[in-house]
């Protein structure tokens, strides 16, 4: 029983870990899908973490705080989406930017506003997003293998964890069952083709950048509003970058994107999990090598365990009208 | 009395200090097919482009039926019933037909409608046009004829009265050239109007009512097609006489200079697309290799040249053989009198952001001609440049211009003047007049036949079958990797297009 429980508790922080992940990664689904590469996920995380924090601390709302979150990341979306579509800039230079541009803001606003060394003030109990306990959860808890399911697994997330989940199917819907979908995914393989159709592809991509912005809003909001009890600086810790290399290996499909965060979660709750514990025959592993395994991983499965991952056609090519 | 469908009053169309389009006047016929021909650059697809609200005119009206148009997007072209059918397909190769052909048209914020309809739509098309095509076929999975076919479904669908095809012929098989003439005869039936831009004076013959010639960007001559002839409109379209066959004498062909022997090559996927094929090219002869693209021609120049590895297979230069499948570098078969003029000139062939005096030493730049000890001799190069720019008439004769910004012609001109004046033994040249104007191609045959005559033996890969027809001594045929047959220059159009197609495939490889 000790070892169901265990295999619980890992599975319930693979979910905890991989919403981040998952809605960061949905995020650059939206604009990878719509041809603008965006290394700027990271970023757009960081400010809506730091945004929503601050936000909730000040408003003592978490529902302000979310809204800020995904306000400023939109902002920075469509800086983004300035740079690159508008003026048709290198996309890659304008994510970096991004990035830079959020880990030295967030700091120096956290510390000009908050004076705590660039953190924002712990959140209190109702500016943070609670976990929500589902019916009969507590009844059942005592049932063996399904009561924990239930509870632990099922029941007690925040309302963000279910939104990232829901977002799954939301996006393949929108994906591929939709009039913008459908124009999206043109875009991003042949603008061309969307602009003779008499579609404004700078639009088009626009919007897929709002996407973005509010999905990455959202991984920041969940990051320090959720996961943590305020903004701490650098609280991303490459997760952006994770959310890349999961989008390569889902082949920039929603449901495969959902299963490689999942994958990357659980390889961090294993390696927080394993931390310090012996392992049968090797011995203690030392704790930099379980932390290292996610990062591990995403270079072995990229470098040819998953065949080859096509990405959208037009992808990182600012579309200009051909004389 | 014939109604006008489209009229195009005073056009003016700038693009910075180049004028492609100046006063154009033209008006096509309701129900007519109107050919638009003219050289690369002439404005014909500026003006179209104008037409279809890709670009907005300087100056100048637009009438649609007789009404004044105000034509701002291409939503505003499909909306007056212009439907356009683009040299490069505007298709997203991993949709679906339906999902083509709906993008952009769809009826509703979701798409299960849009696709009900169309599909019914499609039925119809097909129905009424002949216009088959699996509707849940993926674009890149079909034969670039069938992509046409659903670009013209795309321009129908959307309701076009008027449709505008832009060098639609470039990419098919003669067979499927014909299959596209009934089709748009079919729909001259129906009433609909065709304008056919092309720079293939033949196709123009073959199926035009009216043909308009366009020339620097003015419009010259506006003609009934059955009362002029192919020189006149060429003689229009350049300006001046040109031949449109080059006249050459017999050949003198002397012993075998390079010899191909037991060659495959396969792709980056790997596909065979050369299949064990083996063949001579002596001195003094041109050998013409036709086929359709994407039969392996590519891919056999590729290995001949050496910058694609083969499979197997070896090439005698002069007697002495190179493998093919290991080490076989470009330098060296350059230095072994092998040169090359590969098909795209815009990736292989030249560096465009180079200035054209470096473009016309590339690959033959540690020559000591060029050298001034460990130093390039820029003077030498750009002395070289020039005679090269006087021999070959390429313009502007100017050796520090971009290459960028020279026109496909000169390009070509830029490319053959590095190879030929090389003098090497072996020149082998794939699609040497590939958009290159009809001017400049008089210019490139009549030298490719001069390297002849002085003894070369060359090697020419075209998809043009009348430019293998007019160069060379010997044709073979290239299908699906293999060599399907040898004819003489005597051989017709049917007979090579049947090769061509592999339709002949078994009696060719008696």
């Amino acid at each position: 029983m000790d070892m169901f429980n265990a295999i619980i508790q890992v599975l319930d922080s693979t979910i905890r870990l991989s919403v981040p992940l998952l809605l960061a990664c949905l995020a650059g689904l939206y604009s990878e899908r719509a041809g603008i590469f965006d290394i700027g996920l990271e970023g757009k995380m960081l400010v809506g973490a730091f945004a929503g924090a601050a936000a909730a601390s000040v408003f003592h709302s978490a529902y302000i705080g979310l809204g800020m979150a995904i306000l400023i990341s939109v902002a920075f979306a469509l800086v983004h989406g300035f740079a690159s579509i508008t003026h048709r800039g290198n996309q890659i230079v304008s994510g970096v930017a991004i990035n830079f541009i959020a880990a030295g803001s967030t700091i120096m606003l956290g510390q000009a506003w908050f004076q705590q060394g660039g953190r924002t003030p712990a959140l209190a109990p109702g500016e943070r997003f609670g976990a929500i306990i589902w019916p009969g959860a507590d009844a059942v808890r005592g049932v063996p293998i399904l009561g924990p399911i239930y509870s632990e697994l099922i029941s007690g997330h925040s309302v963000l964890v279910y939104v990232a989940f829901l977002a799954v199917p939301f996006t393949w819907w929108v994906l591929f069952r939709t009039r913008f979908g459908l124009r999206m995914r043109a875009v991003g393989e042949n603008p061309a083709a969307v602009d003779t159709a008499g579609i404004s592809v700078a639009w088009l991509r626009y919007r897929a950048l709002i996407c973005t912005g509010v999905l990455t809003g959202i991984a920041g909001a969940y990051l320090s509003m959720v996961q943590n009890g305020g903004f701490v600086k650098d609280m991303t810790a490459g997760k952006g970058y994770i959310a890349l290399a999961a989008l390569i290996f889902a082949k920039w499909k929603p449901v495969n994107a959902m299963f490689a965060c999942l994958l990357f979660g659980f390889l961090d709750a294993l390696s927080i999990r394993l931390q310090g514990t012996p392992l049968p025959l090797i011995g203690k592993v030392p704790v930099q090598l379980m932390q290292a395994l996610p990062y591990i991983l995403t270079v072995i499965l990229l470098a040819g365990f998953i065949g080859k991952a096509i990405p959208p056609r037009a992808g990182g090519v600012p579309y200009v009208k051909e004389r | 009395m014939a109604q006008a469908a489209i009229e195009l009053i005073g056009i003016n169309k700038s693009f910075g200090a180049v004028r492609a389009n100046r006063d154009i006047n033209l008006e096509i016929v309701r129900g007519t097919i109107h050919g638009i021909v003219g050289e690369n650059g002439a404005g014909k697809s500026t003006l179209m482009s104008i037409l279809y609200g890709f670009y907005q005119a300087d100056s100048g009206e637009i009438r649609v039926g007789g009404q004044p148009a105000s034509i701002k997007s291409p939503n505003d072209a499909i909306a007056l019933g212009i439907g356009m059918v683009h040299q490069h397909f505007m298709l997203v190769d991993n949709f679906t037909v339906l999902e083509n052909v709906i993008l952009g048209a769809e009826s509703d914020a979701l798409l299960k409608k849009s696709i009900t309809k169309a599909r019914s739509e499609l039925e119809r098309l097909e129905r009424e046009y002949g216009l088959e095509v699996d509707p849940d076929a993926i674009i890149e999975e079909l034969p670039v004829g069938l992509q046409q076919r659903v670009e013209i479904l795309k321009a129908l669908y959307r309701g076009a009265e008027i449709l505008i095809l832009d060098e639609p012929t470039g990419v098919l098989t003669p067979a499927e050239a014909d299959h596209l003439f009934r089709i748009l005869r079919q729909l001259k039936e129906q009433g609909k109007t065709i304008v056919l831009i092309t720079h293939k004076l033949r196709e123009i013959m073959a199926i035009t009512d009216t043909v308009s010639v366009m020339r620097q960007g003015t419009m010259v001559a506006t003609r009934e097609t059955r009362k002029t002839t192919v020189e006149e409109l060429a003689e229009l379209m350049v300006g001046r006489r040109v031949l449109l066959r080059v006249e050459k004498g017999e050949a003198e062909a002397g012993g075998v200079k390079l010899a191909v022997k037991n060659l495959t090559v396969k792709d980056s996927r790997g596909v065979t697309m050369v299949d064990d094929i083996s063949f001579d090219v002596r001195a003094g002869e041109i050998v013409g290799i036709a086929g359709v693209a994407g039969n392996g021609q590519s891919e056999m120049l590729e290995a001949i040249s050496g910058i694609r590895l083969a499979v197997s297979g070896s090439v005698m230069l002069d007697g002495k053989p190179i493998d093919l499948t290991g080490a076989a570098d470009p330098g060296e078969l350059r230095d072994r009198g092998l040169a090359h003029v590969p098909e795209d000139r815009h990736h292989v062939g030249l560096v465009l952001a180079f200035e054209e005096n470096e473009n016309s030493i590339l690959g033959y730049h540690d020559d000591p001609r060029y050298l001034r000890g460990p130093f390039l001799n820029i003077d030498a190069i750009r002395d070289d440049a020039r005679d090269k720019i006087t021999k070959y008439d390429i313009r502007p004769a100017d050796c520090r211009l971009k290459t960028a910004n020279f026109s496909g012609g000169n390009q070509q001109k830029i490319v053959l003047a590095r190879e030929m004046e090389q003098d090497p033994g072996v020149l082998i040249v794939g699609q040497p007049t590939r958009g290159v104007d009809v001017g400049a191609i008089e210019f490139i045959h009549k030298r490719l036949i001069a390297m002849r005559d002085q003894g070369k033996a060359v090697l020419v890969v075209s998809v043009e079958l009348d430019e293998i027809r007019s160069l060379s001594d010997r044709i073979l045929v290239m299908f699906a990797g293999r060599i399907v047959g040898e004819r003489g220059p005597e051989a017709t159009e049917g007979e090579l297009g049947l090769l061509m197609a592999g339709v002949e495939h078994r009696e060719a490889a008696e």
